[in-house]
């Protein structure tokens, strides 16, 4: 278990998606300008993260990996270069199904959403998260523990962000830094600082 | 987020005159360089920039790559933008935008394997690129091929070059070469140059990308303030 527990840290700390992989940085950016919408998002990415890419693992295993048909007489077929348009067709379903419970069980949150709940099937990170299970060769488990500590990971980044910026509204910042140029150099400041945990895994 | 001034004339599908149509293809071409930067401008495509500019050659390949992407599916939903229903349309532009892809990182993994590896997922997710979709949902699906292409191509070629500048800035500060070659001799090396280690990390690719959209929304000052951005009480609080 303690391999699980230190996948989840890592996922979430260590390899934080929008900070040390600058994956997801376009929602990242652009939705962080109030730690509610924020926190939504966060809790939209994981779990959209962490259904995604468990299902992404048994779609790949399943069908695409090299030797999946083998039982069907076919042990040479290898369609892992498919695997890129099956995990956008999944989770395009997947985020289609979360915006018909969000509508139906939390219109206040979906209206907040707006336009960008669409745009989470074709967020960086979430393919990313699918991506990087298939390169790294998880496990069912691992890939479930692996897509929440990225979707963590994400929330607890997204949540920072928006917090700062709340507080830099009031900020007298030149004209040419308002807005997405200093949210970089806060990401950038971010970032510095999630660089610590890399010390973790060293150890 | 502000739509593309290219984009403006883009509900009469009708073919312009000639001359006048060179001109627009002339600026769908080059306005998304500079003024009208996808990158620095619109947030769009950043996602996958960043990682993979620690060196010039990632930088460059992957700015070959999109490119070639961006052009080809804005070419393709062009030919084909009177067949699509607009109820699906996203997922035809996600299939078409995804094969091609697919094809690239084949490409890309059968003569460029150390880079490929390199490149890691970051190929794959050119898919999910908000510069391939943003430019064939609101420019490639109302306009003909050619101009659609070329809007393509100047977007490709914006986002091409903030990842070269980037790129360069990174390798030749962080490790002192350029494409591999030593530029900056190192101490290691015997030379003078003690690298900046911190160019190879994450944050710095954050602060070098900030600093840049600093520079050119000071040079085109209308481009500084998003207008919701604006704190309620500015007033209040100045004499």
């Amino acid at each position: 278990m303690t391999g699980l527990g230190a996948l989840f840290l890592q996922a979430a700390l260590v390899e934080n998606m929008p900070l040390t992989f600058f994956l997801g940085l376009c929602t990242f950016l652009a939705l962080s300008r109030r730690p509610g919408t924020a926190a939504g998002l966060g809790a939209a990415m994981i779990f959209v993260l962490g259904v995604t890419v468990p299902l992404n693992h048994l779609v790949y295993r399943a069908l695409l990996a090299p030797g999946a048909w083998g039982w069907a007489g076919m042990p040479e077929l290898d369609l892992s270069y498919l695997s890129l348009i099956a995990f956008i067709g999944v989770i395009a379903a997947t985020v289609q199904l979360l915006e018909m419970l969000m509508d139906r069980f939390m219109p206040g949150l979906h209206a907040a959403f707006g336009v960008f709940l669409p745009l989470l099937t074709v967020q960086c990170a979430i393919l990313g998260g699918s991506l990087f299970m298939v390169e790294r060769r998880y496990g069912l488990a691992e890939s479930a523990v692996y897509g929440l500590g990225a979707g963590a990971g994400f929330a607890l980044a997204v949540v920072m962000l928006g917090a700062i910026r709340a507080r830099l509204a009031y900020a007298d910042l030149p004209a040419g830094l308002r807005g997405l140029g200093v949210t970089f150099m806060l990401a950038g400041m971010m970032s510095l600082g999630f660089s610590a945990f890399a010390q973790m895994v060293a150890q | 987020m502000p739509p593309p001034a290219a984009a403006a004339p883009a509900t009469t599908p009708a073919a312009p005159t000639v001359g006048l149509s060179r001109q627009r293809l002339w600026r769908a071409l080059t306005e998304p360089l500079l003024r009208q930067n996808p990158v620095t401008l619109q947030i769009l495509g950043i996602c996958s920039a960043l990682a993979v500019t620690t060196s010039l050659a990632a930088a460059l390949t992957m700015s070959a790559a999109l490119t070639a992407v961006v052009v080809m599916a804005a070419g393709i939903i062009s030919v084909i933008r009177r067949h699509i229903p607009p109820s699906i349309r996203n997922i035809v532009q996600i299939v078409i935008i995804a094969s091609l892809v697919v094809v690239i990182d084949q490409v890309i993994r059968a003569y460029l394997p150390d880079l490929s590896r390199r490149l890691s997922v970051f190929v794959s997710l050119i898919a999910t690129n908000c510069i391939v979709m943003g430019r064939t949902e609101s420019f490639a699906r109302r306009n003909p091929p050619l101009p659609a292409m070329a809007d393509a191509l100047g977007n490709g070629l914006g986002y091409s070059i903030v990842l070269i500048l980037i790129g360069t800035v990174r390798e030749l500060f962080g490790a002192g070469t350029l494409m591999g070659r030593p530029i900056l001799v190192s101490v290691d090396a015997g030379g003078w140059y003690e690298p900046l280690g911190l160019m190879l990390l994450p944050p710095s690719a954050f602060f070098l990308l900030g600093f840049l959209v600093w520079a050119v929304r000071s040079r085109w000052p209308e481009q500084a303030e998003p207008p919701d951005f604006v704190p309620p009480d500015v007033a209040e609080g100045r004499p």
